[in-house]
């Protein structure tokens, strides 16, 4: 069995861990990942890549009933779902293989196993059961990520009743779909499934689907995928699931009425816990608080020399967070100066259902909430160039400053691309930009950005094109 | 490639420097060790020179430009044989907002430049570019905050949102909106509440008046002496010393040679030099973790200036002649007052002294400077009636009231020193043992 030293070894190999070891690697550090499964992590195995490589599927699926808009005809169009999974499947292959290759060109070590604390500095790694590495270092960061819950009585089965995984890998495209749970992972897969031709339901506990993005945004994401034909009930529960050899019988509460839905398919998507089971954690100082390790602004946990980053420290619960939260948390190990914690008001957030929702900063309630006086922008795709001429002109763009000081607090988009759009308004909000700077910006004709502009002129009464 | 030649860090204080003088021109050869520029900091003016060899290529700071950043490029020289051309490049880098503004037309930088041409990219004001964020200044206008007066937190010492909210809150203790990721900012003196010109013209009821504008050396003393008062609990012992002994010892001294002139401070710096020796609880500054007990005494002295003052420092005070002592003063006295003293000569000391007796003050408490546990404030020596045995007599006083840093030195040690320090001025001849 090998033994080993290292100045810092991170625990789990996703776009925390990876990106934290690089970055360790960069300043100089002897570094190690471990990682139980694959490289990349959730994220570019079984989350936000293959999500995305599918949803491309649908997406052109869907484009292909609308040909006659833009002047084509095609008969017989169909689509062979071992082939779309496939694709996907090889898109994830291919990065995980890139993530290989960059920690092998930073000279990170990997140690394929399970890692577990074994006292102060100490990391015992093991595969299946058996022993295959005792670690030492100095600094341990635990960036074990985090995965599905489950509810009693909504366990999966990983037949008919799946996790976002099994949901990933469909043998075919169901006939009808429930969805229980309208986050982002629960909408992407409703999207996907929908426009492949599934009946689909989405039941979420809240009174609104996406229930953290703005509240306009969430009515207005609605509308749209209720005009598509996707059923939604909200302020709604499953009470039970039943399943027979054919399909499943779920039990649905709303509006004080039970009924029954009868599908193919069920895709619980009820929320996230940590991965803090099994990695030693018993006998140290590290906080678990619900599922989730507690830690400083500097990713520290109470234990002195361990580190937790990304979804296992809790929400928001994305790749790049948990990326930028292994940096400033390897930045400040290596005692650079000019390392800033992280400001959740500046992380953006995409949802890439159809239309795309993409966001970042307060909601306006909650600017209200905070004490905030506002004012209040917004912009239709129907008064973009570019929007019509895509065909795209379902969409909006609301914008949120603090009326007293300009600042942008929040900004909430929803339309085709605004996922590649949100980053303008990331950048503002980093740099701390005024309405003043944002209004003198140029934004390029014609394009999608320039319903941005629009949004904050708006809110300052002045929007050119409605 | 042309050297960037920095602002440089003078003094660990210094975070910014004006440009007062070129002693080299644009085309000058140029070797290590020569001196480029006279540049002003917060304490003094002093000498910069150069590290590396090579050929004054553009001078990118204009004398007299003020609040240069520490570390900005203030000119560039080029490597032996290296072309003029090069400039251009680096000029255009836009880390340097000077150099970026002025980078000129690819033509121009062939030509030879009339050296006295000032450097382009002047800002119109002459003051440093502040870095903060476009809500910081629009905060800090709305406020009244002065940025130059706030230190930033973000990016690369940007002041940003959280610097404005710290100063505010500083200010005004009234909650703000909760900031849930921000974690509280230490109260730091540079948040102190500013105190906008509009402000204090309002509250005084906007007399005319003639406006000063603030050296580097009096927003330093604004800031040290204010965090002094503010954080450093002053406690104040006045004791009478009669001197009568000290000036006709002086006297002779003076009389034997003319190779010194012995001044009453220059017993008061030895005795109070002396005195911490045998007090050494005294001799002492506060820290978080410790107090720490210094080996040595190294006085300093504070020297008024035209616009300011300046404490040039003795050291090894107690190891040192009345002679020694005299003459280093004097020294140090009149390269204060020109703006020549080096760095380690005015930066440091575990104890000052203050004498105002020249003016006919005839006590006073002074304001500790921080890190030393005391300063002590010397009065006029003045004929007083004073009763002794019972009777009334005539004798020449000086009262002497040591301000100390209750944190470092207690009242017992203060007095204590106080006692040794009288006994020693009292009775000079002990001075010489």
């Amino acid at each position: 069995m090998a033994e080993n030293a290292f100045d810092l070894v991170v625990v789990g190999g996703g776009p925390g861990g990876y990106v934290a070891a690089i970055r360790a690697a960069q300043l100089g550090m002897e570094t190690a990942v471990v990682e139980r499964e694959h490289l990349g992590g959730i994220c570019l195995n079984w989350g936000c890549i293959p999500t995305k490589a599918l949803l491309r599927s649908s997406e052109i699926y869907h484009l292909l009933h609308r040909l006659d808009d833009f002047g084509f005809s095609a008969k017989d169009i169909s689509f062979d779902a071992g082939k779309v999974v496939a694709r996907s499947r090889a898109v994830a292959k291919q990065l995980s293989n890139g993530v290989a290759y960059l920690l092998r060109k930073n000279k990170v070590t990997v140690f394929d196993g399970q890692g577990r604390l074994a006292g102060k500095g100490r990391l015992a790694v093991a595969k299946g059961g058996n022993p295959v590495a005792e670690l030492a270092a100095e600094h341990i960061v635990l960036a074990t990520g985090a995965r599905a819950r489950s509810l009693p009585g909504l366990e999966p089965d990983g037949e008919r009743i799946w996790t976002y995984k099994e949901a990933m890998v469909p043998p075919g495209i169901p006939k009808s779909l429930l969805v229980v749970g309208s986050g982002a992972i629960g909408i992407e897969f409703a999207s996907f499934y929908h426009d492949m031709g599934t009946e689909v339901t989405v039941v979420e506990v809240l009174d609104r689907v996406l229930p953290v993005e703005d509240e306009e945004i969430s009515a207005f994401a609605r509308k749209a995928f209720e005009r598509q034909g996707i059923k939604i009930h909200t302020a709604a529960t499953v009470a039970a699931l039943e399943h027979d050899g054919e399909g499943v019988t779920a039990q649905i509460q709303a509006d004080g009425k039970g009924f029954e839905a009868n599908v193919e398919r069920v895709i619980l998507a009820v929320g996230i816990v940590g991965n803090v089971e099994d990695i030693g954690l018993e006998d140290t100082g590290v906080v678990v608080d619900r599922t989730h390790i507690v830690v400083d602004e500097w990713l520290r946990t109470g234990e002195p020399g361990i580190y937790a980053i990304g979804d296992v420290v809790g929400p928001p619960w994305l790749a790049h967070k948990a990326s930028h939260e292994g940096v400033i948390c390897v930045e400040h190990i290596a005692g650079i100066n000019d390392v800033h914690p992280l400001d959740i008001h500046n992380i953006p957030a995409c949802t890439y259902c159809r239309p795309q929702i993409a966001s970042v900063g307060l909601t306006e309630k909650a600017a209200r909430d905070a004490g905030y006086e506002l004012k209040v922008g917004h912009f239709p795709f129907i008064g973009n160039g570019k929007a019509i001429a895509l065909g795209e002109p379902e969409g909006m763009v609301k914008t949120i400053f603090d009326s007293k000081t300009g600042e942008l607090l929040g900004a909430h988009m929803i339309g085709a691309e605004v996922t590649e759009l949100i980053q303008g308004y990331t950048i503002a909000k980093t740099l701390e930009t005024t309405e003043t700077d944002l209004i003198r910006t140029i934004f390029p004709h014609p394009t999608l950005s320039e319903t941005m502009h629009e949004a904050v002129l708006d809110a300052y009464g002045r929007a050119i094109h409605f | 490639m042309p050297i960037e030649i920095l602002m440089p860090a003078l003094s660990p204080t210094m975070t910014e420097g004006n440009v007062t003088k070129w002693l080299k021109k644009e085309g000058d050869e140029v070797h290590s060790g020569d001196v480029l520029a006279e540049i002003e900091t917060d304490k003094a003016t002093m000498e910069f020179e150069a590290v590396d060899d090579g050929r004054l290529g553009r001078i990118l700071v204009p004398e007299g430009a003020e609040g240069i950043k520490v570390n900005q490029p203030i000119a560039l020289l080029l490597g032996e044989g290296e072309d003029p051309s090069a400039l251009d490049k680096l000029a255009e880098k836009p880390a340097t907002p000077v150099a970026a503004a002025s980078a000129p037309e690819p033509l121009r930088a062939a030509e030879p430049r009339p050296l006295a041409q000032p450097a382009p990219g002047r800002r119109g004001n002459g003051k440093g570019r502040i870095f903060a964020s476009p809500l910081a200044r629009r905060m800090a206008q709305q406020a009244g905050l002065d940025l130059a007066a706030i230190t930033g937190s973000g990016p690369q010492g940007r002041i940003v949102k959280a610097d404005i909210e710290a100063a505010l809150s500083v200010e005004r203790p009234t909650p703000t909106p909760p900031r849930p990721t921000s974690q509280p900012q230490p109260t730091t003196l540079a948040t102190l509440p500013s105190l906008s010109k509009e402000r204090v013209l309002a509250l005084a009821g906007n007399p005319p008046h003639t406006e000063r504008p603030l050296t580097a050396m009096r927003r330093v003393i604004a800031r040290r002496l204010t965090e002094s008062k503010q954080t450093v609990p002053h406690f104040y012992l006045t004791v009478d010393c009669e001197i009568d002994e000290l000036l006709k010892f002086r006297a002779e001294l003076n009389g034997k040679s003319d190779a010194y002139r012995i001044s009453v401070n220059d017993f008061v710096i030895r005795a109070a030099a002396l005195a911490l020796r045998q007090v050494p609880a005294a001799n002492a500054s506060w820290s978080d973790e410790a107090i720490l007990l210094w080996d040595t005494v190294d006085i300093a002295v504070a020297v008024a200036l035209e616009d300011g003052l300046i404490t040039p420092i003795v050291k090894n005070a107690d190891r040192k002649g009345l002679a020694t002592i005299a003459n280093e003063t004097k020294d140090l006295a009149a390269r204060a007052r020109a703006g020549k003293l080096k760095l380690e000569e005015f930066q440091g000391g575990t104890f000052s002294i203050s004498n105002l007796g020249m003016f006919g003050v005839r006590d006073f408490a002074a304001v500790i400077n921080p890190p030393h546990g005391g300063i002590l404030a010397v009065g006029t020596g003045e004929q007083r009636a004073i009763v002794k045995n019972g009777a009334l007599s005539i004798a020449t006083v000086m009262s002497c009231t040591l301000s100390c840093d209750h944190r470092a030195v207690d009242g017992a040690v203060g007095a204590q020193f106080l006692a040794a320090f009288k006994k020693l001025v009292e009775d000079p001849l002990t001075m010489l043992l």
